[in-house]
């Protein structure tokens, strides 16, 4: 065996609690550290859904008459900052990140394990100091994208919090980026090769490119920020001589790619679940692999698409024009490829399926809006309208959230050795695909039609429409239900599942279930087909 | 087989036809008001119809797909082992290479009608000197003779109102009233925080900066009044900041100014 276990490791791991109670320790084990992860994510998603509503609520009527209107400006930068760095991020990158790469690659751990507890730990105190901050003096009411001179002349204490804490986020985000590439460049197994990695590997080496790429420039645009708000410095201060636009083009050098850390490795995630549902390998691998490098390549050159109203000059609106609608190419390769996984096999329908479906047809539609924006005439009527809302909520709660689920629904017989309740699963499927679309399809109507983002009272005439979209909202919320009763039933008195409930090939079910503390009890075993699905009946014929 | 090629086509001619009538009998946008508005119209059009056809196709074949591949009561085992087709997945590159190129351009084209690919207009009569840096909208225009025929306006935004500058009339302007089927010229600078000059109807909007003045041009084609509103987050009252424009016969508009105008001795 090659890859030798850490006596210093062991000895830890020895000391470390037993059970369910191993969860809330500082734990260095990549499975404890993944489902932290994702329940830590999970819980702010319940806080950044609790102020979704309270949007929803406030625009169920023309007038702002449910909160005060900078309560409001603090609700919904509360929600876009929770739902993207405490909920999206953590989850596709960390929870599944952590729990499933060293299995795919063949290791007993993260290359960095106690790194890897930094990154996690340094979540819990940044969020909690975010919504905190709340109670202080209010929190930020410049919106999740801060732009100055707004965010500096908001009050102070509210916005520098948020700062913090985004760069701690961020801070996270790096140091688990920086693992998981050199966990999957140097912790392969031997014997196993990159061509044969399973797909979500792929999806983590790229998104983990971005993020080491791109969030040092996000970090470095935020502190100048806080040293425009605290010390008077005029970086971005129009007052003191600075340029606006300058930290439009800054931040969105992150943020654009942060589009991508949040939908890549759900594009892995889904690549992993289609092909043991449907029986069949996953279609196209090697168009697959390049189509993910290819959209991390044009992910960083496609930033100002953010700001074709901002005043920029003719040739970058058409250069950051093209860029971004050849996107739509190896996106859409993608998609090809996930339909022609399904074609031909024997799908089993289960919740896992319908979430990765409503994944495809939620993007897709989002994707084809998205082009539409990227080109620059169409973008300035829609541009920061709730076009771009109804837009951006489809591929993130429409893909990577649905994903999520679909995950969960995959992979909770793996952790908990347990199944989960199919038909509170397909009940779970049905409100959230019917409450998300009643929500958000409605929103590129009010878009076209004047109804400017982030405003807490509108036109009456927007009044039954926006109520349409609220009850789409409430049937999000009530969604939850079900799922939650359900995870907790199944930990309790789910079925038992067994090691491999699903028959899947990748390397992760071929250990116990929930898996030992390194992984296996042996060897790693050397998987070199993870989607070899139907290569005994071909060899029968 | 060829029955089943039969039924392909003729499931591919139905999604057309529907996405066709969807796109020419379904009107998602509020009246046309400007000559930008028609441009924009037609952009729009194409997008729905093409987007349509890729969506509705999708959709048909993801539910197609689990409907017919679902796995019965009776059946084990796997589904083929077909782990890709090269000249498939060649033809999924190619072709939406080419509709991404040519909506590329199209809308390139679209972007020129609009003006917004002409050159920034240096010698423009509201530029306090030539040597001043200024950010273009769309619309803009280059050719002098139009700019010095044009009516001027200076928008200034503040949180959170919208206050409208007549220089030759010496007189400012809650409510911004232009004469109809006229070009119209403004430079636009905030004094505070970023806003952003929206009007629906005439589907055109610009930021409107701090530190960093704008141009935006338009032509108003309908007698009515629009609201402009303000697309930026700039405050707790974002969502209240707006101003209306009225677009007036060039007779009432003559009227309007001639009331306002101060003498220039008021400088």
């Amino acid at each position: 065996m090659t890859i030798s276990i850490d006596p210093q490791k062991t000895n830890n791991e020895s000391l470390q609690p037993k059970g369910w109670l191993r969860y809330f320790s500082f734990s260095l084990d990549h499975k404890v550290i993944g489902i932290q992860y994702l329940v830590c994510g999970f819980l702010f998603y319940l806080i950044g859904g609790t102020l979704a509503s309270a949007i929803r609520i406030e625009l169920a009527s023309p007038m702002s008459d449910f909160m005060p209107r900078d309560v409001y400006n603090q609700v919904l930068t509360l929600h876009g900052t929770i739902m993207i760095f405490l909920w999206i991020v953590p989850v596709v990158n960390g929870a599944f990140g952590n729990y499933l790469i060293p299995f795919y690659v063949g290791a007993r751990d993260m290359a960095f394990p106690r790194l890897n507890a930094v990154a996690f730990w340094l979540i819990p105190p940044s969020g909690l100091m975010l919504v905190a901050s709340y109670f202080v003096e209010g929190a930020a009411q410049a919106g999740w994208t801060a732009y100055p001179p707004l965010s500096i002349t908001t009050p102070q204490s509210g916005q520098i919090i948020w700062i913090l804490s985004v760069l701690l986020l961020g801070g996270s985000s790096i140091f688990g980026g920086i693992n998981f590439i050199a966990t999957i460049i140097k912790l392969r197994r031997p014997g196993l090769k990159l061509m044969q990695l399973p797909m979500y590997c792929w999806a983590m080496l790229g998104t983990s490119l971005l993020v080491v790429l791109s969030t040092p420039v996000l970090a470095g645009t935020l502190i100048l920020l806080s040293f425009d708000i605290i010390a008077n410095t005029g970086f971005f201060n129009p007052v003191l001589g600075g340029n606006v636009v300058v930290y439009q083009h800054l931040f969105w050098f992150y943020s654009h790619p942060a589009v991508y850390i949040m939908v890549l490795p759900a594009f892995g995630l889904v690549s992993e679940i289609l092909p043991v549902h449907a029986r069949k390998p996953l279609f196209g691998y090697t168009t697959m692999v390049f189509s993910i490098m290819g959209i991390v390549v044009l992910g960083l050159v496609v930033w100002a698409h953010h700001m074709f109203t901002s005043g920029t000059p003719p040739w970058m609106r058409l250069f950051f024009t093209i860029a971004t609608a050849f996107i739509a190419v190896p996106t859409g390769i993608k998609f090809f490829n996930w339909v022609a996984t399904l074609w031909g096999g024997k799908i089993s329908i289960n919740s896992a399926m319908l979430f990765s479906c409503g994944f495809i047809i939620n993007f897709v539609f989002g994707g084809i809006t998205g082009v539409a924006l990227a080109q620059v005439p169409f973008d300035i009527h829609v541009h920061d309208t709730y076009f771009v809302v109804a837009h951006f909520h489809y591929i993130v709660y429409g893909g990577t959230v649905f994903i999520i689920f679909s995950s969960i629904y995959h992979w909770f017989p793996k952790v908990t050795g347990k199944m989960l309740n199919e038909k509170l699963g397909i009940l779970h499927f049905i409100i959230t695909f019917i409450g998300f679309n009643l929500c958000f399809a409605p929103q590129h109507w009010l878009g076209l039609n004047g109804m400017p983002r982030r405003v807490a009272e509108y036109d009456p005439q927007f009044q039954f429409v926006n109520q349409i979209s609220s009850l789409g909202a409430l049937l999000m919320a009530i969604s939850t239900i079900p799922f939650l009763i359900n995870v907790f039933l199944s930990v309790r008195n789910g079925k038992n599942a067994g090691d491999n409930p699903w028959n899947a090939l990748t390397p992760e079910w071929l250990t116990s279930s929930p898996p030992p503390v390194e992984n296996w009890e042996g060897e790693a075993p050397l998987v070199e087909e993870p989607y070899g699905y139907g290569k005994e009946i071909s060899e029968q014929k | 087989m060829l029955n089943k090629n039969i039924y392909l086509i003729l499931i591919i001619s139905l999604v057309f036809a529907i996405s066709f009538w969807i796109g020419f009998n379904v009107n998602l946008l509020p009246e046309e008001a400007s000559i930008n508005a028609p441009i924009y119209d037609e952009l729009f059009k194409i997008l729905f119809i093409i987007g349509l056809i890729i969506f509705i196709g999708m959709t048909i074949a993801v539910i197609y797909s689990l409907f017919k591949f679902r796995k019965r009561n009776d059946q084990i085992g796997d589904g083929i082992a077909l782990e890709g087709n090269l000249s498939l997945e060649i033809v999924w590159t190619i072709i939406p290479s080419i509709i991404v190129l040519l909506i590329g351009l199209y809308s390139y084209n679209i972007y020129d009608r609009m003006g917004g690919m002409k050159e920034l207009n240096h010698n423009h009569e509201m530029m306090s000197s030539n040597t001043e840096k200024i950010w273009a909208g769309i619309s803009q225009t280059s050719d002098n003779e139009i700019a010095i025929n044009n009516l001027s306006i200076e928008v200034s935004a503040m949180q959170f109102a919208f206050l409208f500058n007549y220089p030759k009339g010496n007189f400012i302007s809650g409510e911004l009233h232009v004469p109809v089927d006229q070009k119209v010229s403004m430079k636009m600078e905030s004094k505070d925080v970023i806003h952003a000059f929206w009007v629906p109807e005439f589907r055109i909007k610009q930021d409107i900066i701090p530190g960093q003045p704008t141009i935006l041009n338009f032509t108003p084609t309908k007698v009515g009044k629009y609201p402009i509103i303000c697309a930026e987050l700039c405050g707790p009252y974002h969502g209240g900041m707006r101003a209306s424009i009225i677009v007036e016969e060039e007779s009432d508009y003559n009227e309007w100014f001639n009331k306002n105008k101060k003498p220039e001795v008021n400088l």
